[in-house]
């Protein structure tokens, strides 16, 4: 008997998106209600790993065709940058900035320089997991 | 810098450029090169005799670390002179004869002579110094010059093992040596040794002062080979022989004495110092006189000769010590012994350096030094013959020769020291001159066996390598030099007296007055009971040579089995076997044991700690009430790790590993951290697929049954500690809140200052960033690292260790 998998790769499909976009929200939440560049980068990854259990690492590869190890370089960039960036300011390492805006369709936001040192993590633990799964993966 | 700085660094300059020389002028022999710098040397030392006798003295002073007090100070009088002048004088005779001894296609002369330069700047440096660190410095470069001189020939076992003896032996006493100067200056609170001199009566009520007087005495010992240190220098006879000339029988092994005259007028004062240094110097010219007699090798029959004389000239100045405590006598009769002392310091060097030449010359012409295979080359070799018999005559204390004044005056000195009514000297008092007597004895009959054994007896030509003949003038002029010396030193001993001797006495003595030795270095002549002594020395010295055959099976007796040298390669051994078994006691390369250590270390400290400092405390006054949600948690939390002790199959282990941390989450989520319980719900996923992953892949072997964890008691009742320790500590300083928290601040800040209210995130990536920010940089070395471990491991089968 062939044996084929398509309820489960229609669900991963469906489900992924709602995980990234779950993990969208945490990570934009962070700053106000539980969640963070953390726990959303392991959700995003999450949502990966479930396409490659639907899927194979090829298929996945072909989806989404990119680097893992280059993610955590970006995000580790993204982070330092952030973290020295105070400096052309002349304040101390690590000094954020917030301001609020009118912006067109969000109203009324907020918009903290924080929230950049959080993508960086994200992006990092986005890259760490699938380059561990993926080397395991991989390996024979 | 002053001239004599100049002086004192020479040697080194020059050193750095033999090699360069040896390359460039490859057809004449480096030697030459070298020969005139310890002449301009020599000369430039002279020049001093006549301002110095004067009872002046050259002090210069240049900045080496001056916020610590150690400067590069020199000091110039009349006992540095006296070293110096035997330092250069010769240190050129010997490099005038290795320029003939040592061939200059065969050897590598450059570095024979940048080590030969070394060690002659510095024990310039060390006579010369007058502060206690830079003599120090001095004195293990000398250790260190002479350790590379004795494996000249490295390629020799015996070369190496001596250079090792003697590096270790020199290195241990120079070692305590510091430790006694940093005490002397840590008491006298300077480095200087002139300024300590002023302290005498001071330094010696102090607590340290033993201390540091028994810790720079073995400094001393052990670099003139006193007894029971004295099992380095026959073993460095392997070194050539202008090396064995030069410092092991002229200098180097003269540093001690150095030091020990240098040091006299701060430590005479007390009994220690004279006790240990006449004794230490008379039981080591017995014990080295009556164990040279039984050598078969030239080398270290003088070798043992060199030993025994370092011992008299200790014991010496041991008595000499003595002279402080009769300082309101007239007529000061123990400071004669200073004199001898110094005398015979010049005298040794003169004879000691002839004789080891002609020792060379010997083992140079006929191709071996054992006295054995030699006999009869009188009529071969009749220069040699006739230094060898001047110098052995002196040695043996004969008259004309200087020898015999100062073993005269060495006598005078044993015979007085009975009548000192000081330091308990009624009681043992009498062994002294009796002891010096029969070391005497046995000088004279290594004496007699060193001259009579190799010239004279029938001629044994079949067990020579080589065809004997007379040595090239070049080689005898050297010891032709000295042994000339040795007779004029004996008939006209007043040439030095007042331009030399004298200086160095007053050095060694400075609080007496010249005038009253003056009487006594001439005072050589007239019946006394010396002087038939030295008739008794001759005559049964000459029955004990004669009758030698008869009473040497003594020798078997009495070091025999029981010899130092026997006891220092045991002593080696032991330590090394010693310490590779307590290595390997505990070192047993097992992690588990590392652990046991580990765990054992924390139990122990901590629960010591707690106990000592009484810190235990128990206080229920400040807890919340406690839940029933929070009790079942910990109730399947608790039993799941008692669980997972007994469990059988690793499955098992790993599920319920993951249970303990959903558990976990949970209290997270009962105490109110959200950000925690999201995070570890999602790790803990990770982690469990992680080990399922380990579990999949453990290899497939029969042998290895699941089994349950085996129980072992130790494992119980450590892991039983550390819980019991770890709580105790928990629930003490839990009891023990000092001061209030500072969480405070971010309740109140975290939304006026950083603009978000979730105050843990506010936390992580404003407040505290840059625990984050690294905290990221280690994910993403694990994660390198893991693909590094899996992606780029060699190809099965090439993997090799490196040492194959």
């Amino acid at each position: 008997m062939k044996t084929n998998d398509i309820i489960l790769q229609t669900v991963a499909k469906v489900a992924s998106l709602v995980i990234i976009l779950f993990s969208i929200y945490i990570f934009f939440g962070g700053h106000y209600s539980p969640g963070g560049g953390f726990v959303g980068g392991l959700l995003a990854s999450g949502a990966i790993v479930l396409l490659l259990l639907a899927y194979d690492l090829k298929t996945v590869a072909n989806m989404l065709p990119v680097d893992y190890k280059l993610v955590v370089a970006a995000g580790l960039l993204i982070s330092s940058a952030t973290v020295s960036g105070a400096l052309f300011f002349d304040a101390p390492l690590m000094t954020h900035a917030y301001q609020y805006f009118e912006l067109p369709l969000l109203g009324h936001t907020s918009l903290h320089t924080a929230v950049l040192f959080d993508l960086g993590v994200y992006l990092v633990v986005i890259g760490i997991t699938m380059t561990i799964i993926q080397t395991i993966g991989e390996s024979e | 810098m002053s001239s004599l700085h100049w002086a004192i660094l020479s040697p080194f300059f020059i050193a750095c450029f033999i090699p360069l020389v040896y390359k460039q002028f490859h057809r004449v022999h480096t030697g030459w090169f070298v020969l005139f710098l310890p002449i301009v040397l020599f000369i430039y030392f002279t020049g001093f005799i006549h301002e110095v006798g004067d009872g002046r003295h050259l002090s210069a002073s240049l900045g080496w670390i001056p916020s610590l007090g150690i400067n590069f100070d020199v000091y110039a009088d009349g006992l540095s002179l006296l070293f110096s002048l035997l330092i250069t004088g010769i240190g050129a005779l010997v490099i005038l004869y290795s320029i003939y001894y040592l061939d200059k296609d065969k050897e590598k002369l450059h570095t024979f002579y940048v080590y030969l330069l070394l060690f002659m700047g510095s024990m310039l440096g060390l006579v010369l110094s007058d502060n206690l660190i830079v003599l120090y410095m001095f004195w293990e470069f000398t250790s260190l010059s002479s350790f590379l001189l004795i494996g000249y020939w490295y390629h020799r076992e015996r070369s190496r093992y001596g250079a090792q003896k003697s590096l270790l032996i020199t290195v241990l006493g120079g070692l305590s040596m510091l430790g006694g100067f940093v005490l002397l200056s840590f008491m006298g609170d300077t480095y200087s040794i002139r300024e300590l001199m002023g302290q005498t009566g001071e330094l010696a009520t102090d607590p340290l002062f033993t201390a540091s007087l028994l810790l720079i005495l073995l400094g001393a010992f052990t670099k003139s080979a006193q007894f029971p240190f004295h099992i380095w220098l026959p073993d460095a006879m392997e070194a050539p022989t202008p090396v064995s000339a030069y410092l092991h029988s002229a200098t180097m092994v003269k540093a001690g004495i150095y030091l020990v005259a240098r040091l006299s007028p701060v430590f005479a004062e007390s009994s220690l110092w004279f006790w240990l240094i006449a004794s230490a110097g008379i039981l080591t010219l017995v014990w080295g006189s009556y164990s040279a007699v039984k050598q078969t090798d030239l080398k270290a029959i003088l070798a043992y000769s060199t030993i025994s004389q370092l011992g008299m000239i200790m014991s010496l100045l041991g008595a000499g010590a003595a002279a402080l405590h009769y300082e309101s006598m007239d007529k000061n009769i123990y400071m004669a012994a200073t004199v001898a002392a110094v005398f015979h310091l010049i005298n040794h060097a003169t004879f000691k350096g002839s004789l080891f030449m002609a020792a060379g010359i010997v083992d140079h012409e006929t191709g071996t030094r054992d006295i054995r295979k030699l006999g009869g080359l009188m009529n071969f070799m009749p220069i040699t013959f006739t230094i060898t018999i001047i110098g052995a005559f002196s040695m043996a204390g004969l008259p004309p020769f200087n020898g015999f004044l100062s073993k005269e005056m060495f006598f005078t000195s044993m015979v007085r020291v009975t009548e000192m009514e000081i330091f308990n000297m009624e009681t043992w008092g009498v062994l002294f001159p009796v002891l010096a007597w029969v070391g005497s004895i046995f000088t004279f009959v290594y004496s007699m066996i060193i001259v009579l054994k190799t010239f004279t007896g029938k001629f044994k030509p079949e067990k020579l390598e080589k065809k004997p003949h007379e040595a090239p003038l070049g080689m005898l002029i050297p010891p032709v030099i000295l042994a000339s010396l040795v007779i004029i030193f004996g008939f006209f001993p007043n040439l030095l007296a007042s331009t030399v001797i004298e200086p160095a006495v007053a050095a060694i003595q400075p609080g007496l007055s010249q005038k009253q030795f003056q009487i006594h270095i001439s005072h050589w002549h007239g019946f006394t009971i010396e002087l038939y002594m030295t008739l008794g020395v001759i005559l049964l010295g000459s029955l004990l040579y004669i009758t030698w055959d008869k009473w040497k099976c003594v020798y078997h007796i009495i070091p025999g089995r029981l010899s130092l040298n026997r006891m220092y390669d045991a002593l080696l051994a032991g330590m090394e076997r010693g310490s590779i078994g307590v290595t390997k006691l505990f070192m047993t390369g097992y992690i588990r044991t590392y652990l046991v250590y580990i765990f054992l270390f924390f139990i122990v400290s901590l629960g010591i700690t707690l106990w000592r400092e009484d810190a235990f405390a128990f206080d229920v006054g400040n807890t919340a009430p406690v839940r029933l949600y929070e009790v079942i948690i910990s109730v399947i939390i608790a039993t799941s790790a008692i669980v997972i002790l007994f469990a059988k199959s690793r499955l098992t282990s790993i599920i319920i590993l993951g249970a303990i941390g959903y558990m976990v989450s949970l209290f997270f989520v009962l105490f109110r951290a959200p950000d925690l319980a999201l995070t570890q719900l999602v790790i803990e996923t990770i982690s469990v697929a992680l080990f399922l992953l380990c579990f999949y892949h453990l290899p497939k072997l029969s042998s290895r049954k699941e089994e349950r964890v085996a129980f072992r008691l130790n494992n119980a009742l450590i892991s039983i500690g550390v819980g019991v320790i770890v709580a105790l500590i928990a629930l003490s300083s839990h009891s023990n809140k000092l001061f209030e928290s500072i969480s405070n601040y971010y309740i109140e800040n975290a939304y006026e200052e950083a603009g978000g209210k979730n105050i843990v995130n506010v936390i992580l990536v404003d407040f505290r960033g840059l625990d984050t920010m690294f905290e990221i940089t280690v994910l993403g070395i694990a994660a390198l690292g893991i693909f590094a471990l899996i992606k780029l491991r060699l190809a099965r089968g090439t993997l090799k260790d490196e040492n194959e």
